[in-house]
């Protein structure tokens, strides 16, 4: 993580060897992007690819998956089909609102660790003391404590995500600070913010984006948990968390309730960090080297 | 080494200190009346002001904070709201399931990720080095209780060679106990397996470019021994690192597995004190698991003298 590549080396190769041949060297790119691109789209068009997941009908109670219920029913005779698709839906909400909001957070709070000292020692004492803590017994504490939202997983998955991203963001910082060219800009007279801007914040952008898609998958998989636990999204809304929760009961004679959810939860997570595997050797070529 | 260790030390407490202070103030800088959240719903005004009584919200904040600071200084975790047991006591009771099954976790990742990491090191860029990565990518994007589900299924229900959930204690026999970690520690262990091997495998390839390695060839010593008494041992740093980094997910991991296995430890404790809101008790066991992540990460550090005599402290 030492000096960092131009953010737009990927797309300045691409316009040079033209985005067929680009595509067919980044395999991976390709295909977690193709998954998510799937996935974007049934969660969007959900009200048309799937019936209402909330409808109930006590006749159609633990169906095997069928021509009419594509993945079975639950206990209450609920579509799990249905289900699965507008937990989409929730899954992508929650995965692109905490990467966003964890690097925009930790991206701010980083720069000014690595920049001014005494912020430094202060902010990274707390940062260590919450790294100390079980991210998702974080989250379970904060859910506790207030009404559970949708909003209010998002900040609690959030606020543990966001320690790492500051350290990523300190450590980028510091070893562009020992640059001659800052020292250059400092010596002739720029002000801290501009440096901070023009000269510092271009260099943390490839390593975040790459961060970013990590933080997404593992959000994605921790909403998955609390909500499994009954910590996360509240039961009303079909969370994959959810769905795979209502199925514990019935597990034994109905694993598909759990088995659905279960898949596409490991496609998006597996889908995401191919994304992030790819752009991570694409962007910082001396890691793709030694892996 | 003796002043590092001591100093290691001595740095814990600020972060143990900052655990503290902010599980504190997450029960008082939460937006809304946590007495209100914690007694539900349909609780009446009376039922409101007992769990703000017993949570000792209705004294001054300075008051408060001195209770919770003398109370952590001598060890007291807080007191449950509804069993009105210490949270020690609890903790006491749901101990042994959760300590065996992470370790048998631990045990089960080291022994199965390691060579397979060293395999691949060894045979880097063939079809085995494929499979094994390929398996590390897989075993980060499954969760684990599909994992869980998947071998119970498997396992227990289809060939019955396993029980389908719950804990048999020591005290019952270790055999029995063992039989009924196996799946969970599989488990929990997949992502855990898929860390070490990545890591492994990296770490291993990067040394046997080293020169001493060719040397060690050169002098005829049987490849089983290049790659473990030469190769491993300087890969094991990074190896050992990435077990350190890797117990909080262990942690995390262990309040799912044992829900899914239907375990009575720790993580039950949690489920059920989510349940009933019981924040106390959430927020001694966030301590408690704080302290024991920031106590392996020392005995990590203090290993590395171990395996690295280049090393000093």
């Amino acid at each position: 993580m030492a000096t960092v590549p131009d953010a737009a080396v990927p797309v300045a190769a691409a316009r040079r060897e033209g985005v067929l041949a680009w595509m067919a060297r980044n395999p991976t790119i390709v295909l977690g992007s193709a998954i998510l691109v799937l996935l974007a789209i049934a969660a969007v068009l959900a009200p048309w690819l799937a019936d209402d997941p909330l409808s109930f009908e006590p006749i159609n109670r633990l169906k095997r998956p069928s021509e009419t219920f594509w993945f079975g029913t639950d206990q209450f005779g609920r579509d799990v089909y249905s289900r699965v698709v507008y937990g989409a839906r929730i899954s992508l909400v929650v995965g692109i609102c905490v990467a966003a909001l964890a690097t925009a957070l930790g991206l701010a709070l980083g720069i000014l660790c690595g920049y001014y000292r005494r912020v430094d020692a202060i902010l990274m004492r707390v940062m260590d003391g919450m790294m100390a803590i079980p991210s998702i017994l974080l989250a379970i504490a904060l859910i506790t404590l207030m009404k559970a939202s949708l909003f209010i997983v998002i900040v609690a998955i959030t606020i543990p995500e966001i320690p790492r991203v500051v350290r990523l963001v300190r450590s980028v910082v510091l070893s562009v600070r020992a640059q001659p060219y800052i020292e250059a800009a400092v010596a002739s007279g720029t002000r801290g913010m501009r440096i901070m801007v023009r000269h510092i914040l271009p260099n943390t952008i490839a390593p975040l984006i790459v961060q970013a898609t990590y933080v997404c998958a593992s959000a994605i998989l921790t909403e998955a948990g609390l909500s499994f636990l009954g910590a996360g999204t509240p039961p009303e809304i079909p969370s994959w968390g959810n769905v795979i929760s209502i199925g514990r009961t019935f597990f034994q004679i109905a694993p598909w309730i759990i088995f659905f959810p279960g898949v596409f939860l490991a496609i998006t997570v597996l889908a995401i960090n191919l994304v992030g595997d790819g752009l991570r050797d694409t962007l910082d070529p001396r890691i793709a080297r030694r892996m | 080494m003796t002043a590092y260790i001591v100093r290691r030390l001595l740095a814990t407490i600020p972060v143990m200190a900052v655990v503290a202070l902010f599980v504190f103030f997450l029960l008082h800088l939460t937006p809304g009346d946590p007495a209100a959240v914690i007694a539900g719903d349909d609780a009446t005004p009376a039922e409101i002001e007992g769990v703000r009584h017993k949570l000792g919200l209705d004294r001054p904040i300075y008051e408060q904070f001195g209770i919770y600071v003398g109370n952590l200084l001598r060890g007291e975790l807080g007191t449950s709201i509804f069993s009105n047991l210490p949270v020690i006591a609890l903790v006491k009771q749901r101990l042994e399931p959760s300590v065996v099954l992470a370790v048998s976790t631990l045990l089960v990742a080291v022994v199965f990720a390691i060579p397979m990491g060293v395999i691949a090191a060894w045979k880097a860029r063939t079809a085995i080095d494929r499979i094994v990565m390929g398996f590390s990518v897989l075993g980060f994007a499954v969760p684990v209780f599909l994992v869980g589900y998947l071998l119970i299924y498997l396992f227990a229900i289809e060939l019955r060679w396993l029980p389908v959930q719950g804990y048999k204690p020591l005290a019952q026999g270790v055999g029995q106990t063992l039989r009924s970690v196996v799946l969970p520690a599989f488990a929990l262990g997949m992502v855990y397996m898929a860390l070490i091997a990545r890591i492994t495998r990296a770490s291993v390839l990067e040394v046997l470019s080293e020169d001493y390695i060719r040397t060690a060839h050169a002098k005829g010593v049987a490849t089983r021994s290049v790659l473990l008494r030469h190769a491993l041992k300087n890969a094991a740093v990074p190896i050992v690192t990435v077990i350190g980094i890797g117990f909080a997910l262990l942690i995390s991991g262990v309040v799912i597995t044992e829900t899914v296995f239907n375990i009575p430890g720790l993580g039950r404790l949690t489920v059920d004190a989510i349940l009933k809101r019981d924040y106390p008790i959430i927020q001694g066991l966030i301590i408690l698991f704080a302290a024991v992540k920031v106590i392996v990460n020392l005995m990590i550090d203090i290993s590395y003298t171990f395996f690295d005599p280049r090393i000093r402290y």
